[in-house]
C-alpha cells in the first residue's frame, strides 16, 4: 500500500510520546564534568587581564583560555572572523573568554562568580542603522526601475522595519565532547548540522577528517538555531575535554541561550513600488539593510536569501534592488526559518496597502494583476517553467474565508459606536525558494544512501536531523514507496557521521525535496537491483532476506549511494545575480482575521486561513503541523516577541518577559495543502519548512489597519504602539 | 540551598523562629524560579506543604475563609468564592496558566508581594483581614496594610500568613467587575488589573465605590481620591471625567520591561471609565 500522501505514525514519536527518548542531557556518561562559558560584558573593549579570583577551589575545577586552543582560534563558517574564544578583544558582549569544566554543575556556574575580567573601553556600534561597517552588500538589476518609476501612475515609498527574533526551541542548546583513545574527537549533542561541526573542528584540533566523529542526541527543535551556533559550542566542550582528559557536557540554561546565541536579523527596507493605470507594478526600488552583529557567520547568505525573495511573488519589469549587512557590536545573528525571506516579504506584501491607498484599488485586487504564474519572469531573470500554485492559493484563501464579505462586515462593526473592538481581515501571499541559494546545491555535492542489510532490513543512510519536523517519516515514506515496499520496513540510520554521508545541513527547506530526491533515486535503483535478482520486489521477509544475502554477497550490505547533480537547465551567475535562483518555489496566501479591543487595544488573533503550494505532501498530517507552527512562530514575531537591548545586551532572555504566544494566543487554523508537483521533487514534493514564517506578518499588519486604521510598517505591533497611534489620531 | 519540611504548624512556626532566613514554600511557582536561576543558592527554605489544614477553604457565617495553602485551582472552583466573591475567583482564574494555578497558592501569592499579583485587586476591594500566626501569637492585618514596597510586606520576623478572611458586605453590590491586561491570553505578568464593586443608591447616586488597580504603583491599592470624588455623585459623564482627572493621584505607573506608563495610564483610565459606564 502506498504511503506517500497519507498520515503514518511518526518513526520517533513513541520514544518522545512516553519519555525515552534520550536528548543530550539525559544520556548518561560516566566520570563526566560540565562546563561552563565566562563571557564578556561589555560591547567592545580590549581584554588587559582575566583574573581568577581567591574563594572558589580552582584546583577541581579546568580552565580554558584561547592559548590552550592547539589549532586555529576560529569558528569556520562562511569568513573565519570570528574567533572560538575572545583573545585580547572582545567585539560583543556576551562574546566566550573562557572556559571553566568542574565534576559539579552548580558548582560549575559558581565559578563564574570568581572571574574578573579587565576591560579598556573601545568605541562601539549598537545600532545597524548607523553602522558604517558593510561586510556584504549584492544588488539585481532588471529594466530601468528610475525611468519606470518616474513614469509610473501611482508610486509610493515605505520604510519597514523588522526586529531580531529569538528561535525559542524547546531544549536549549547543548553539546558534549570526549577524546577516544586513539585520538578521535566525538561530539553527541543537539544539532542540525552534523557535517558542519566536523569541518569547524578540523583547524581548530588540526585533526583529520576522520578523527571526528559528530553524533546528534534527539533534538528538541532548531527553527535555524542550531544551525550554525553548534559549532561554538561543540568546540568550547572539546577544547575542555582536551585540558580535563575527560568528557565534557556543555549545557546552556534558557538565559544564557537566550541572550547569547544567534537570533533573526533584523532589518530595515526602504521600498519604492509604483503601478500603471491598470494596476500592474512597473517599478520596484528597494534597499535592504540587515543587522550580522559583530562577526560575519551566515549573515551573507541570508541577504542573499533575503534580497532574491524581496519583489515578492509579482511580475515586474523593472526592478532595482540593493542589500547591504553591515555589523555592530551586538551578539552575532543566524539562521532562523525563513532565514531573510521574511525580512524583505514583509516590506513586499505590505506595501500593497500603500499603494491601495494610493489608487483607491483594494490591496487584493491589485495583487491578482500582478501574481506570477507559468512564464513569468522574476527579478533575476529567471522564467518559472512548472509547478506554480500562487492562483490556486489566493482563490482557495480568499474564496475559504469570504475575504471580500468578511472586510466588509468589519467595516460595519467598527462604524458602531457599541461596538468593543474593531474589527480586521487582512491579507498576504508569498513564495518561498526550495532548498539552497543559487548554486549551493552544486557546491555542497550531498549524498545519501539506500541499504539493504545482509539480513533484510532497508536502512536509509543521512546526516538529515531529525528536529522535530518529522523528516524521519518523511524520508522513509519517500522510499518505501519508491521501493514499493511497507512503511514499517524502512528503518534510519542513527545520524552520527561515522555511519552517514553528508547530506548536507538540515536547513533551507531542503530535506524532504533535496535528500528526499537522492533517496529517491537511490532507493529506485536499489529496487532495480532487486528485481533484477529476485524478477519482483519480495512481499514477505524471508524472501527479502534471500535476495539480501545474493546481492550483498560478501560485504554486510548492499548499499546504493546517490549524489547532487546540477540539473542542465538550471543556471545561475552568482556575481551578476541573474539567472535561476532556486530550483523551485513553494507558494502560500494566507488571510488573519483579528480584532482590537477598543478599551484595553490588545490584539486578539481570531482565525488564520492559508493554502500553501508544496508540491506534494508526503505526510500531510506533517505537512500541516509545520505550516501551523510556522504560522503561530509568525504571528508570535508580529504581535509579540521584541527582545529588548541595554548596552548590547538582551534584557528579557527569559520567557517571562519575552513573549511568544501560548495555545491561548493561537488561533484556529483552516489550512489547505495545494499540490502543483515539481518534477524534480520526489513525487513532486517541494519545500514546506519555512514558508509558513514568510506570511502571516504584513497579512496582520493589514488587518490592523483595517480594524483601527493605523498604518504600522514595522513589528511587533503591540497594543502600547496601537493606544499611542489612536492617541495621537485623537 | 537548605531544605527544611515542617510537619506541622508547631514544627513550622519553631523552625521559621530558629531560622527568620529561612524562605517559605507555599507552591513555589516564583520560588523554582529564582531556584533555577541560582538565586537560592545557599539559601535556606521553610517547606510547608505538610500543613494540610492551611489549605482549606470554607464558608463561615460571615464570609469565606481561605487558608494560605489553597491553590488558585481550588480558590476558583469554590462554589461560596464563586457566587460570594467572583472577582476573586475570576481573577485566580488569570494566574499564569493552569499548571500555575494547580501550584500555586494565595498566602504565597500575597507574600511574594509582587506589584502585579493579579488577585491583590480584588483582596483589594473585599477589603479582605491577612491573618498571621507566629510563635509569639496570632495577628490579623489589613489587607491594605499588608505590602510595604515591591516584594516587601510588613510581616515580621518568624511570622506566616495563615489564611485570608473575607467578609461579605451588608448589601450585594450592584456592579462587580475585575479585568487583567496581560502581555499575552496565558502565562503572563500584568500590565494592569483592575478590580471595581460599585453601589449605587435608588436616585442613581454613587453610594458606595471600591476600586483597585495592580502593575501601576510600587503595590496594589485603592483608588482613594477616585472613590472619594465619585462617592454620593450621580454617575454622569461630567462626575466621571472629573473623578478621572484625580488618577494620576492614585496610581503611578512606570515604563518597564513590559509595557508603558503612557499606555498603563490610558488603559487604566479606560478600565475604570467601562466599569462605571457598565460596558
Amino acid at each position: 500500500m502506498p504511503t506517500v500522501g497519507h498520515d503514518r505514525l511518526r518513526k520517533e514519536g513513541p520514544q518522545k510520546l512516553t519519555g525515552t527518548a534520550l536528548y543530550v542531557d539525559d544520556i548518561p556518561v560516566k566520570g563526566i564534568w560540565h562546563g561552563v562559558t565566562v563571557r564578556s560584558s561589555v560591547a567592545h573593549a580590549k581584554i588587559k587581564g582575566i583574573r581568577f579570583l581567591k574563594g572558589f577551589p580552582w584546583r577541581q575545577a579546568v580552565v580554558v583560555t584561547a592559548k590552550d586552543i592547539p589549532g586555529e582560534n576560529c569558528v569556520h563558517l562562511i569568513e573565519d572572523d570570528q574567533p572560538l574564544l575572545a583573545d585580547g578583544i572582545t567585539r560583543h558582549a556576551l562574546e566566550p573568554v573562557a572556559l571553566i569544566a568542574h565534576p559539579d554543575r552548580a558548582t560549575a556556574y559558581n565559578a563564574l562568580n570568581f572571574v574578573e575580567i579587565n576591560y579598556e573601553p573601545l568605541p562601539s556600534v549598537l545600532d545597524f542603522e548607523k553602522s558604517k561597517k558593510i561586510l556584504k552588500t549584492f544588488s539585481i538589476k532588471k529594466g530601468d526601475a528610475k525611468k519606470a518609476m518616474k513614469k509610473a501612475w501611482k508610486k509610493v515609498d515605505t520604510t519597514f522595519r523588522v526586529p531580531h527574533q529569538e528561535q525559542a526551541y524547546i531544549e536549549n542548546n547543548g553539546m558534549m565532547a570526549w577524546f577516544e583513545p586513539d585520538g578521535t574527537l566525538v561530539l553527541q549533542g543537539s544539532l542540525q548540522c552534523p557535517y558542519y561541526i566536523v569541518k569547524a573542528m578540523k583547524p581548530i584540533f588540526k585533526l583529520p577528517e576522520e578523527k571526528i566523529r559528530v553524533i546528534q542526541a534527539v533534538t528538541g527543535g532548531g527553527f535555524g538555531g542550531k544551525e550554525e551556533y553548534p559549532n561554538i559550542i561543540s568546540g568550547h566542550a572539546a577544547l575542555l575535554a582536551k585540558k580535563a582528559k575527560r568528557p565534557i557536557k556543555m549545557i546552556y540554561d534558557r538565559h544564557e541561550d537566550m541572550s547569547a546565541t544567534t537570533k533573526r536579523h533584523p532589518a530595515v527596507i526602504k521600498h519604492k513600488a509604483g503601478i500603471d493605470k491598470k494596476g500592474r507594478l512597473v517599478a520596484l526600488d528597494i534597499d535592504i539593510v540587515m543587522d550580522a552583529g559583530a562577526y560575519v557567520t551566515l549573515s551573507p547568505v541570508v541577504l542573499s536569501r533575503g534580497i532574491l525573495h524581496a519583489s515578492g511573488p509579482y511580475e515586474c519589469p523593472n526592478v532595482n534592488i540593493h542589500a547591504s549587512i553591515v555589523q555592530t557590536n551586538t551578539p552575532p545573528n543566524g539562521a532562523y526559518r525563513g532565514f531573510g525571506a521574511p525580512q524583505t516579504l514583509f516590506a513586499a506584501e505590505l506595501q500593497w496597502e500603500k499603494l491601495a491607498d494610493a489608487s483607491k484599488i483594494d490591496a487584493v485586487k491589485l495583487r491578482e494583476r500582478n501574481l506570477v504564474k507559468i512564464g513569468s519572469e522574476l527579478s533575476t531573470g529567471q522564467i518559472l517553467k512548472e509547478s506554480v500554485g500562487l492562483k490556486k492559493c489566493v482563490d482557495t484563501v480568499l474564496k475559504r474565508s469570504r475575504f471580500t464579505a468578511l472586510r466588509r462586515d468589519h467595516d460595519k462593526w467598527n462604524k458602531k459606536k457599541t461596538s468593543p473592538t474593531w474589527r480586521g481581515v487582512g491579507f498576504a501571499s508569498v513564495h518561498h525558494g526550495s532548498g539552497f541559494t543559487g548554486n549551493g546545491e552544486v557546491f555542497l555535492k550531498s549524498k545519501a544512501s539506500v541499504t539493504l542489510t545482509k539480513s533484510g532490513r532497508f536502512v536509509i543512510e543521512t546526516a538529515s536531523s531529525e528536529i522535530g519536523q518529522g523528516s524521519m517519516s518523511t524520508l522513509c515514506q519517500i522510499v518505501s514507496d519508491a521501493l514499493g515496499v511497507p512503511y514499517e520496513w524502512v528503518e534510519l540510520e542513527a545520524n552520527d557521521t561515522s555511519r552517514v554521508p553528508d547530506s548536507g545541513p538540515t536547513v533551507a527547506s531542503r530535506t524532504c525535496m533535496i535528500v528526499g530526491g537522492l533517496l529517491y533515486r537511490a532507493a529506485k535503483q536499489l529496487k532495480a537491483a532487486i528485481e533484477e535478482k529476485a524478477k519482483k520486489i519480495p512481499t514477505t521477509p524471508a524472501v527479502l532476506k534471500e535476495v539480501a544475502k545474493k546481492l550483498a554477497g560478501k560485504k554486510s550490505v548492499f548499499r546504493i549511494t546517490t549524489e547532487y547533480e546540477k540539473p542542465a537547465d538550471i543556471e545561475f551567475d552568482d556575481t551578476t545575480y541573474k539567472g535561476d535562483a532556486y530550483g523551485s518555489y513553494g507558494y502560500a496566501a494566507i488571510a488573519v482575521d483579528l480584532e482590537v479591543d477598543r478599551t484595553t487595544y490588545e490584539i486578539k488573533l481570531n482565525k488564520i486561513w492559508t493554502a500553501q503550494d508544496i508540491g506534494k505532501a508526503i505526510n500531510p498530517l506533517i505537512v500541516e503541523g509545520q505550516i501551523i507552527g510556522g504560522t503561530t512562530q509568525a504571528l508570535g514575531w508580529a504581535v509579540f516577541e521584541k527582545p529588548i537591548y541595554k548596552n548590547g545586551v538582551m534584557q528579557n532572555a527569559e520567557f517571562t518577559n519575552y513573549i511568544i504566544p501560548t495555545a491561548l494566543d493561537t488561533p484556529p487554523m483552516d489550512v489547505v495543502i495545494i499540490e502543483e508537483p515539481y518534477s524534480r521533487g520526489p513525487f513532486g514534493a517541494k519545500g514546506v519548512g519555512e514558508m509558513p514564517m514568510d506570511i502571516p506578518a504584513p497579512a496582520v499588519c493589514a488587518a490592523i489597519k483595517q480594524a483601527t486604521g493605523l498604518f504600522f510598517p514595522e513589528i511587533p505591533v503591540t497594543p502600547e504602539m496601537i493606544a499611542a497611534g489612536i492617541a495621537r489620531k485623537g | 540551598m537548605k531544605l527544611l519540611t515542617a510537619r506541622d504548624e508547631r514544627e513550622a512556626l519553631r523552625l521559621y523562629k530558629r531560622y527568620p532566613e529561612a524562605l517559605p514554600l507555599a507552591g513555589g511557582t516564583d520560588l523554582m524560579v529564582g531556584w533555577n536561576t541560582g538565586r537560592l543558592n545557599g539559601k535556606t527554605i521553610l517547606d510547608l506543604s505538610r500543613l494540610k489544614d492551611w489549605a482549606r477553604i470554607r464558608e463561615t457565617p460571615m464570609g469565606v475563609w481561605i487558608g494560605a495553602l489553597a491553590t488558585h485551582t481550588a480558590i476558583r472552583v469554590h462554589p461560596a468564592v464563586k457566587s460570594r466573591f467572583p472577582l476573586l475567583a475570576e481573577s485566580s482564574e488569570t494566574i499564569g496558566g493552569r499548571q500555575i494555578q494547580n501550584q500555586g497558592t494565595l498566602g504565597g501569592n500575597i507574600a511574594n508581594a509582587s506589584p502585579a499579583g493579579d488577585t491583590f485587586p480584588a483582596l483589594a476591594v473585599y477589603e479582605a483581614k491577612i491573618h498571621t500566626v507566629s510563635d509569639a501569637g496570632r495577628r490579623v492585618v489589613p489587607f491594605s496594610e499588608i505590602f510595604a514596597g515591591v516584594k516587601q510586606t510588613t510581616l515580621q520576623k518568624g511570622e506566616l500568613i495563615e489564611g485570608v478572611e473575607l467578609t461579605t458586605p451588608s448589601t450585594e453590590p450592584c456592579r462587580q467587575g475585575f479585568r487583567k491586561v496581560g502581555t499575552r491570553a496565558a502565562q503572563a505578568i500584568s500590565k494592569t488589573v483592575f478590580a471595581g464593586l460599585l453601589w449605587l443608591n435608588k436616585d442613581r447616586t454613587v453610594d458606595d465605590i471600591r476600586l483597585a488597580l495592580g502593575s501601576v504603583a510600587t503595590s496594589v491599592r485603592r483608588l482613594e481620591h477616585i472613590e472619594t470624588s465619585l462617592t454620593g455623585q450621580k454617575l454622569d459623564p461630567k462626575a466621571i471625567t472629573r473623578a478621572l482627572n484625580l488618577l494620576s493621584r492614585d496610581i503611578h505607573p512606570i515604563d518597564d520591561i513590559r509595557s508603558t506608563r503612557d499606555y498603563r495610564m490610558l488603559v487604566s483610565r479606560n478600565l475604570i471609565t467601562s466599569f462605571l459606564n457598565a460596558r
